[in-house]
């Protein structure tokens, strides 16, 4: 049927959500025996393990094993890349939180409670808890700091007319996927291994399992039908629960199953990265960027993980929106006694962002402009126009022209369309009237790079079968955790063989059917995922096709409207199906995409990381009590480029739900470590997320009228991380109110709770008083 | 152990006998009935994602957390799930087809819970949406659609399968059951025979006790059905409390004798929580960030407290003598809480990161009265800046016999320094915790004077 497609169908599982039926890993029935799992987590964040206590574990009640490192077969590595993370800690302690054995027990609580019986005494050594630790320790990834620059900024900052420095503290963010993370292992007969698991990675889930038992991966199959919740913190962070049931199964032979208790969860697994940026800035009298020097600190925790290409991204959304002259950038990454910090939507690109959309509001509050002005004169130029032509204005920091952007003209659409103008003179003048009040106002802009900065990762699988009575069983390598791939996907699907969206029955993500996955990541599903379907999808339809061509003796044969038009005649669908079967033609095909023309040196800094962008801005106002810090989003418009939208509703979805989410850790999302490195927010009764009655006010969501200049699926971009950035117009509008209370730039650091808008009002007002 | 626990499931009789006492109904949908579309988030009552519907035996129906809701709470009463929300043919309730078509659910984890907290809204005929979800948590979809789907639903008859749990308990046989006393004298015997017997209320925070600190509960007496613990009897002098008045009901009944306190009682905990917990309980637990007592310690509030067939009556203010040491005696328990009647000048201010369901960094509450441009009294307690809920007393006598104005409100913001020494805790810092303090003396006379000091009210 043509026109599935574009179309704002619900998403798939929506029956299933809203009556409980829907089963994540937790509800999968598992057969009579299946044994439950928990951690026994390190005291100490960093030191030698001198005695590790587990007579009283052995001794609970339905424990069935104890395990330590010592007790597991071969090398359990949990680690994406660097095989750093034993699944238990082998010697050595690097933070708070570290698993150092495993119970093994009858029930979910048995485990729990006998975990809680365990001794683990360490040798315990000074911490390196914070950036300052790190860097007075020199105790880093990667040796000394990436490097990267374009043109000689140190030269420029120094003939810029007008020049300034400043720094923001930005914090971490806990993912809080409603689901925790969850896994359950099945023996095999053969000796191989099934593994469910809440993962956005079911091939590394796989790699990983096949790794500690010495399998080849042919003989472990990982099943993922859906996530109650991803973030990025289920790209690597559930292999030490699928591992650990692995190996449980191995040693006892009986189906395992873990998840971790939510307080477990937020101390064990990775958030994400808190920054510290540095920038020092070159600028002329109209706010015109000439140079800008970025120092990124990136605080790693105690492995690698992803933080390599976190602060890779990072770097390369240093520039947001804005072309920059000159530019260098310097990106350290550090390691600490603490979770190691993993990704989290946005992977690095949200930090990056935000040190120069502060860098922007503090260049406009020195020039006494508007902050929206100097932005403006700083936005990449239109794709197409005179001064893109001239590619020379047109590269980011690291040499790829900027071809597509939008971002003029969708800032100029949204500034009128939400009357940012007049709403600014009214928040003056409504300042003006009240006291402890206070209001503000910021639109910020967004273009974030779409690929996997690893090549390689640009690459998908897709399994379709067509069936006798016409109903198509679709498979593929991206997994659901509540952004609708699957029913984009499925959308793809019923489009190319011009059917009913419900002729498409869309099954689990499964390592047996599509191999060597790459995460769901990078915003990257629909894009990589959508494409190799309809490369399946075409496969089939040409062989049907071909066949009813022949058969009929027609001219044309054309899918549509839920039929196959043969020449004048009409068949059903089905019928079709039915007649290529009986005449020996498959219906089944294996489709595959990579995407084209990107290329990236990362050691230098050069080349063309992303296929393309998306483009995004909102604008938000906000209301502050200057005597408490409290405050309250009133008004959000956003308008935000999807190219040409695959599922509009699902679109808008993702950017409503994106942009609370990037509020919320620019604002009462605060992560606490004491002076030992315990994390002291680690349940939702201290870490606070936004909560109903949070989201604005007023809350426009509109989408860009765009069709992608790339040639990704019927022309739609990737739409999982931008509009978090979008948050970012929370953090400035809040930073914007505090300009009513005195002179100098606030200088508010992230997350903008209370307290610090409080006191950064108090210190504005001190400023005044002086003489 | 327990025996003979008598309910309603989804509309069937459901016996349970030989569980222990702090087994949850989450634990026990799920592992025994598998009703796995009851969610665990969080396991301690902040998420949502556990939601059920309880219809106790008045017939009224209540969203709570099945996470922490012990199976002998539920003696007597009847539980709706999610699989219970939607029709015996399986008809989609109204707020399930809004959820559908208003794309109000993304990974779905949280939506089973918020279901039932819309249906629960629904059946009442409530529609303050964002209050009735403060206790439910989204991380996917940033609320918008949801509140679409809950509005449209708003409109539409309740099915009739909502209704049927009230006739069907009044037929229901429900036997005694030891640990959970119907009357006030059956407790007071009751505990006086086993005065280590931990009290559980509501079990919002006992609920902890066995999901998160993982104790073996010792004795336990279930006493959040005792009857006349649960009235609010309004007399011409005091309003009477029942301890087992849960913070919903307080809620509704202080709209009309102190509004300001009823808009602090909207911030406590969620809805879900609310309905669970009592007023007696946030007392008696004796914490120093509950909201309920500054509150009340400002309205002069007395408390009756027995042990056996003694009664005695305190001062709220001294019945908290230290951090998790309160004037309570072996055996005793709390009866009642007393409010003198009063006209209202109660001013109740509560800080926190979140508006909604988060834990007070500070809660002051101020009952000033000014007669003539003069402080005449004033009774100010916070919550969250000592070791316990206390008054200000130094702050209050800088106040009293005063004009009511900036300069004494400035003095009474020095005095407070001299009444507490918060400490910094991962909510917030002591410093933010006093500089606030002295600024909410400031709010309260601000607000006085009309100016606009509420960030609540200011619309777009």
């Amino acid at each position: 049927m043509s026109g599935v497609v574009h179309k704002s169908l619900p998403h798939d599982s929506a029956p299933l959500h809203v009556t409980g039926r829907a089963q994540y890993v937790d509800d999968i029935p598992a057969p009579a025996g299946t044994l439950h799992l928990a951690f026994g987590l390190s005291p100490a964040a960093r030191g030698t393990i001198l005695k590790t206590d587990l007579a009283r574990v052995h001794a609970a009640p339905g424990v069935v094993a104890v395990l330590t490192a010592g007790d597991l077969p071969g090398d359990c590595d949990v680690s994406p890349a660097a095989h750093d993370e034993p699944l238990l800690a082998d010697g050595r302690v690097h933070y708070i939180g570290q698993p150092v054995f495993l119970v093994i027990a009858e029930s979910h609580l048995a485990a729990r409670r006998a975990a809680r019986l365990g001794r683990v005494e360490v040798a315990g050594e000074r911490p390196i808890l914070t950036i300052d630790d790190a860097l007075a320790a020199d105790s880093r990834f990667e040796g000394g700091p990436v490097i990267w620059e374009r043109g000689d900024a140190g030269a420029a900052l120094l003939q810029a007319p007008r020049r300034l420095q400043g720094t923001i503290e930005i914090g971490g963010q806990e993912h809080f996927y409603l689901e925790g993370q969850a896994a359950l292992a099945m023996p095999l007969d053969d000796g191989g291994m099934l593994v469910h698991a809440s993962t956005q990675h079911p091939s590394e889930i796989q790699h990983k399992v096949a790794h500690a038992l010495d399998l080849p991966m042919a003989m472990v199959r990982c099943e993922v039908r859906r996530m109650g919740g991803g973030f990025g913190g289920k790209e690597s962070q559930g292999n030490a629960l699928a591992v650990a049931c692995a190996v449980a199964a191995r040693l006892t032979g009986r189906p395992c199953r873990m998840r971790y208790d939510r307080d477990d969860d937020m101390t064990i697994t990775g958030k994400r990265h808190d920054f510290r940026i540095v920038y020092d800035a070159g600028f002329d009298e109209e706010g015109r960027i000439l140079a800008v020097d970025f120092v990124q600190y990136a605080r790693c925790g105690w492995s690698q993980d992803l933080s390599l290409p976190v602060a890779d991204r990072a770097m390369l959304h240093a520039d947001n929106a804005y072309y920059l002259p000159a530019v260098r950038i310097e990106s350290h990454r550090l390691r600490t006694n603490t979770q190691s910090a993993t990704a989290f939507r946005g992977f690095g690109g949200p930090q990056g962002i935000l040190g120069i959309e502060r860098m922007m509001d503090h260049v406009a509050h020195e020039l006494g402009l508007d902050p929206l002005l100097v932005r403006e004169r700083n936005l990449y130029a239109s794709g197409g126009s005179t001064a893109a032509r001239s590619k020379q204005t047109q590269l980011t920091p690291y040499y790829q022209p900027v071809e597509d952007s939008v971002i003029r003209e969708l800032v100029a659409e949204l500034a009128e369309r939400a009357g940012y103008r007049a709403r600014r003179a009214a928040v003056d003048a409504w300042n003006a009237r009240h006291a402890v009040l206070k209001r503000g106002i910021a639109l910020t802009p967004v273009k974030f790079g779409i690929s996997f900065t690893l090549t390689h990762l640009n690459q998908a699988g897709a399994l379709v079968h067509v069936y006798q009575d016409g109903s198509i069983r679709l498979n593929h390598g991206g997994t659901e955790m509540g952004q609708g791939l699957f029913r984009k996907v499925a959308q793809v699907a019923a489009e190319r063989f011009g059917v009913r969206a419900d002729r498409v029955r869309i099954t689990a993500t499964d390592t047996g059917k599509v191999p060597n996955t790459s995460a769901t990541a990078a915003s990257s599903g629909s894009d990589l995922n959508g494409m190799a379907v309809r490369a399946a999808c075409d496969k089939i339809r040409a062989r049907m096709e071909d066949f009813l061509k022949g058969y009929h003796q027609a001219g044309t044969v054309e899918f549509r409207d839920d039929v196959v038009h043969v020449g004048g005649a009409v068949l059903p669908f089905a019928e079709a199906a039915r007649l290529c079967h009986e005449n020996r033609v498959s219906l089944s095909a294996t489709g595959f995409y990579k995407t084209p023309e990107i290329s990236w040196d990362r050691a230098r800094g050069r080349g063309r990381p992303f296929y393309y962008f998306a483009y995004g801005a909102a604008v938000s106002e906000v209301v502050l009590d200057t005597l408490t810090g409290e405050n309250r989003i009133l008004r959000v418009d956003i308008l935000h480029d999807v190219g040409k939208s695959l599922n509009p509703a699902l679109d808008i979805g993702q950017i409503e739900g994106g942009f609370v989410q990037g509020a919320g850790w620019l604002t009462t999302e605060e992560l606490v470590w004491d002076e030992n490195g315990r994390l002291m927010t680690h349940a939702p009764s201290t870490y606070k997320i936004p909560a109903c009655g949070d989201r604005p006010d007023l809350f426009d969501v509109a989408l860009f009228d765009n069709a992608n200049r790339a040639e990704t699926i019927y022309r739609s971009k990737a739409v999982g991380e931008p509009p978090l950035m979008l948050g970012i117009s929370v953090f400035l509008a809040l930073s914007d109110a505090l300009r009513a209370c005195g002179k100098a730039y606030p200088a508010l650091d992230a997350p903008a709770t209370p307290e610090r808008l409080m006191q950064a009002a108090a210190r504005l007002r001190e400023v005044i008083d002086e003489p | 152990m327990s025996d003979g626990i008598v309910f309603l499931l989804n509309g069937e009789t459901e016996r349970v006998a030989d569980v222990p006492a702090s087994r949850t109904l989450l634990d026990w949908l799920r592992e025994e009935k598998r009703l796995t579309g009851t969610k665990e988030g969080c396991n301690e009552g902040d998420c949502g994602a556990c939601t059920v519907l309880v219809t106790d035996r008045n017939g009224e129906t209540r969203a709570h957390n099945a996470c922490i809701l012990f199976l002998p709470q539920l003696h007597g009463k009847a539980v709706r799930t999610i699989e219970g929300i939607s029709g015996p043919d399986g008809a989609l309730h109204p707020v399930q087809a809004a959820l559908i078509a208003r794309h109000g659910s993304q990974c779905g984890f949280c939506t089973p819970g918020i279901a039932v907290s819309l249906a629960a809204a629904h059946l009442a005929g409530d529609r303050d949406h964002d209050r009735v979800l403060a206790g439910n948590l989204c991380r996917c979809t940033g609320y918008a659609p949801i509140i679409r789907a809950a509005e449209d639903a708003a409109a539409a008859p309740v099915p009739a399968w909502m209704t049927k749990d009230g006739a069907r308990l009044a037929s229901l046989d429900v036997p005694p059951l030891a640990i959970a006393p119907r009357s006030v004298d059956e407790l007071a015997v009751s505990l006086g025979n086993d005065p280590d017997a931990v009290l559980i209320a509501g079990a919002t925070d006992v609920g902890l006790w066995a999901t998160k600190q993982l104790r073996d509960l010792p004795d336990v007496i279930f006493i959040g059905d005792v009857a006349e613990l649960r009235e609010i009897r309004v007399r011409a002098d005091t309003i009477r409390l029942g301890a087992m008045v849960t913070i919903s009901r307080l809620r509704e009944a202080m709209e009309t004798y102190h509004p300001h306190f009823a808009a602090l009682l909207r911030r406590f905990g969620s809805e879900q929580v609310r309905n669970a917990g009592t007023i007696g309980g946030n007392i008696a637990n004796g914490s120093p960030i509950g909201d309920g007592a500054p509150a009340l310690i400002a309205l002069g509030a007395e408390l009756i407290l027995r042990r056996k067939n003694k009664r005695r009556r305190i001062a709220l203010e001294d019945f908290f003598i230290d951090y998790g040491r309160q004037d309570l005696r072996s055996g005793e328990f709390l009866e009642w809480i007393l409010i003198p009647r009063q006209p209202d000048t109660l001013r109740c201010y509560k800080i926190s990161k979140r508006f909604d369901q988060d834990i007070s960094a500070l809660c002051g509450c101020f009952n000033i009265t000014v007669e003539d441009g003069c402080v005449t009294a004033a009774r100010i307690a916070f919550g969250g800046m000592a070791a316990t809920v206390k008054r200000a007393r130094a702050t209050e006598a800088a106040l009293v016999g005063q004009p009511w104005s900036e300069a004494t409100i400035r003095r009474g913001q020095a005095a407070l320094a001299g009444d507490f020494t918060p400490i910094s805790d991962m909510r917030a810092s002591a410093g933010y915790r006093l500089k606030v303090a002295e600024n909410l003396l400031m709010r309260c006379f601000l607000e006085s004077r009309g100016e606009a000091v509420n960030v609540l009210e200011v619309r777009p």
